[in-house]
This record gives C-alpha cells, structure tokens and sequence, in this order.
C-alpha cells in the first residue's frame, strides 16, 4: 500500500465541502436537540397526562429506533405527504431530534438534581413559577449538565456520517465519491479519520473551558 | 418599621407593638401516610408577638412552619393569616396571603447562581415590582443590618454558613413580610456561627414589630426573644405560657423530661 501526497492534494478540496457540511450539521443539530430536549423535559413536567403521555411516546419512539430508519422516513417518506425538504435539511432536523429524545434525559436528571430547597425558597419569596424556572431551576440545572449535553455533541459528530445514506456530502460522503472516482481509498479515509479526532477534542476543549466558566 | 432604634442589648423593651390576632389554625390536621403528624390542632400568634416552638423532633413544630408558607397543606381545617384564609383559598389568594410571610430555612435555601445582592433584590422585583435601584438601596440597608456589606457581589458558596444564613434572613425581610418563620436556623451552622446568627434575630426581634414564629433548639435564645413559648409533643400544644414560666417551672412532665434533655 503506498501513501500519495498527490491523492491527499487532490482530495482536499472536496474535504473542505465534506467538513464544512459536516460542522454545519453539527452546529445546528447541536443546537436542535438543546432546545428541543429542553422542550421535551418541561412538557414531562406538566401536570397533566394530555400532555405527558404524547410526548412520552413519541419520544420513546425516537429514541428506540435506529436513526437511519428515521432519517429514511424523513427523506423518502414525508414527501409523500408533501413535506420535501433538501437531503441537508432533512438529516440536520433528524439528527437533532433523535438526539433530543437524549438530551431530554439529560435535562430531566439535571433539573431533579435542583435541590428541592431551592423550590421551597422560591415559594417562600412567592415568585411566580415562570420566574421559578427562569432564575432559579434552570441556570442551576444547565449549569449542572453541561458535560452531558457535550457528551452528546461529541456523539452526534460520529454520527453525522450516517447523513450519507439521504446523500448528505457530509465528510464521509465527499471522502467515498472521491475513492469511488479515483479508487484511492486510504488518503481520503485517513485525511477524515484525523478530521474527527481533530473536531472531537478541539469541541471537547471548548466544553472543558465553558464547564470552568460556569462553575465559579 | 424601622432598624435604626437599637435597644440596650439586656433589656426587653415595652414597645407598643401591633396588636390582633395576626395566625390561626384552626382544627388543622396534617398526616403523612398513616402518620398523623398535626392532630386537630388549634391555635392563634397575635401580631408582633415572638413565638418559640419547642419539643422533641417528629412532634409537628416544623411541619406548622411549612403549612403556613404553603410549603405542605393540611388534609384538614382552616388556616388565616391577618384575617384572610390561606387555606382553603384559590391560588390567587394564596399567592396575596403568602406576601404577609417569610421564612428562613435550616439549610438558608440561597439561589446559588445569583449573587448576594441579586438573592435579596429578585423578590422585590419581581414579585413586589419595586425598582432595581429601590431593591437594592434597601437590600444594602438590610445587609448593612446583618453585617455583611462588603459581600454583596459574592456567591453563597464563597461565604461561611454564618453569612449565608445571615443573607437568607436579609432576604426574607426584603419582602417586609408581616410573619417570620425561622426554621431551626442555626441547626446545619458550626457551633462557633451560631451567635452571629442569633444576634442578628435578637436585634431584628427587638427593633420591629415583625411577628416571629420559630423553632429552635436554642433555648437560651428562646428565652431571650420569646414572649410565648409552645411545647409539642405527637402534634398537640401540650403547654403554653410565657418563656420564664415554661423553662422554670414546667407543669407537664413531658416539657420537663424535654428540658431536661436539651438544656
């Protein structure tokens, strides 16, 4: 087996489009299953079985079906029922939201860790439930699942090939047409294998330094 | 009320205070499973007035504390405070009831991600509406009051226990709450924090008319601030009268068992 700078060279461009899409997807899916997750853990709070019961199932659901069974749904399906969405779309809201049947837990765990006199303190001050949450249950909750939800990140960045099968040309799509037309495979699987360590531990400094941040 | 007329610190003084039945419970029962903690109880605090809760632990004393910030409800009876019901009463009513009382917990309870300042001033914002500049001009007064003027920027987790509880006290006052519902305050401080926290109830018990409801282990700070002292024993007010008779001359042999024990 021979190395060839030339065919590293070659690919190079391509491997910018692959990583840039693959940043995009994980910026935005990132973001997508933060916020939705959250949505999902304070909907289970609701006091109400209307509203608990739908959002534990359909998240249930999401979270114990394979991702690629989602992502075909989401691309092939919905367009049936006259949903079409570019493959980019398609893979970043599908990503996103399967993680966000995870993050959900995680929020859940990191609200229930609130010790319960941080509730009581707020009752006692009377302030409003909105403001409960606001000031006083969510900053110390985030706070407190901060390397959870980055965990997740880090998880998300090794699934984002997965979007290759809609026809996302994410890194590993890029790094697959470029073998498939130069049938040189080890170059391009190598420049990517070394692009995600470099992304995982680049994103796993940054979380170290916001987790510092938060806990002073 | 004012905080600026300090008495003598060995004398009780004779101020008129406000006058009127300011608590009742009435027929309240409170059980936890099968539990029965508060049987039928009945009784009243009158305005102003420093009450001290007293007996062995599980006899009920904190769980009156906590029915009347609404923390728990009673499965039965009627509570009022300064004439209006706290329960049973729709959750608007509660929340205008509820203005009329603060409370410091054992464990000081202080939002860990707000600052000093920002854990006295949130309240008064947003639940009284008062100015942030009004907020904290008298969250100062009250910091000034407790002794910890130079922490205002601080966290809770940079102060000692002390400081922390002393802020939690300032932060139930910035509500100007009618009642005080001092829980055990100074049961999860070291022993050597314990007389910062208690000189500082000691001067707010003789420099305003606020009502205090207190359950303490401190029997000589009982003593000192109480003008009516309730001994409990499984749920029920088994002697009542004021500290110098309670602690001196005990009627009831479980009071005088109690006392025995603790002082």
């Amino acid at each position: 087996m021979n190395w060839d700078w030339g065919a590293v060279a070659d690919f190079m461009p391509h491997f910018w489009d692959g990583l840039l899409v693959t940043l995009q997807v994980l910026a935005i899916g990132s973001v997508i299953s933060f916020v939705l997750g959250l949505v999902w853990a304070l909907l289970m709070r609701v006091p109400s079985r209307w509203v608990t019961w739908p959002v534990g199932t359909v998240t249930e659901f999401v979270r114990n079906t394979p991702l690629l069974v989602q992502l075909f749904f989401l691309f092939y399906v919905m367009p049936e029922w006259g949903l079409t969405l570019s493959a980019l779309t398609t893979g970043v809201i599908g990503i996103g939201l399967h993680y966000s049947t995870y993050t959900m837990q995680v929020y859940r765990a990191g609200i229930e860790a609130v010790p319960v006199g941080q509730w009581e303190a707020a009752t006692a001050l009377n302030l409003p439930m909105r403001r409960t949450w606001t000031a006083v249950i969510l900053p110390q909750a985030v706070r407190r699942v901060v390397p959870a939800l980055g965990n997740y990140v880090i998880a998300m960045l090794k699934d984002t090939p997965i979007l290759m099968a809609i026809t996302v040309l994410e890194m590993l799509g890029e790094a697959q047409l470029f073998a498939r037309e130069t049938f040189q495979f080890t170059e391009p699987l190598t420049v990517i294998g070394v692009a995600f360590i470099v992304i995982s531990y680049l994103a796993s400094l940054a979380l170290r330094a916001l987790e510092r941040r938060l806990v002073h | 009320m004012s905080t600026d007329t300090h008495a003598p610190f060995d004398e009780k003084p004779e101020t008129p205070r406000a006058s009127g039945e300011l608590i009742r419970l009435e027929r309240v029962t409170k059980r936890f499973g099968d539990h029965t903690v508060l049987d039928n109880l009945d009784f009243s605090v009158d305005a102003g007035k420093h009450v001290t809760l007293i007996g062995p632990s599980g006899s009920g004393k904190t769980t009156i504390l906590r029915l009347l910030m609404t923390l728990l409800k009673p499965d039965e009876g009627v509570i009022t405070v300064d004439g209006q019901q706290l329960f049973p009463a729709p959750e608007k009513q509660v929340r205008e009831v509820r203005k009329k009382i603060g409370m410091v917990f054992q464990q000081f309870n202080l939002f860990p991600n707000m600052t000093v300042l920002r854990n006295i001033t949130e309240a008064p914002v947003t639940v009284l509406g008062m100015s942030k500049d009004a907020a904290e001009e008298r969250a100062r007064e009250l910091l000034e009051m407790v002794g910890l003027t130079d922490h205002l920027d601080k966290h809770p987790a940079q102060l000692s226990g002390g400081q922390q509880q002393r802020v939690a006290i300032a932060r139930a006052l910035a509500m100007q709450p009618k009642v005080l519902l001092l829980d055990e305050v100074t049961s999860a401080l070291d022993p050597e924090l314990v007389a910062g926290v208690l000189d500082v109830l000691r001067d707010i018990a003789r420099s305003t008319d606020i009502t205090m409801l207190c359950v303490t282990h401190e029997m000589n700070f009982a003593r000192d601030i109480s003008d009516q002292v309730l001994m409990f024993d499984s749920g029920r007010v088994i002697e009542a009268g004021p500290p110098e008779k309670i602690f001196s001359e005990p009627e009831h042999d479980r009071t005088r068992e109690f006392l025995s024990a603790v002082l």
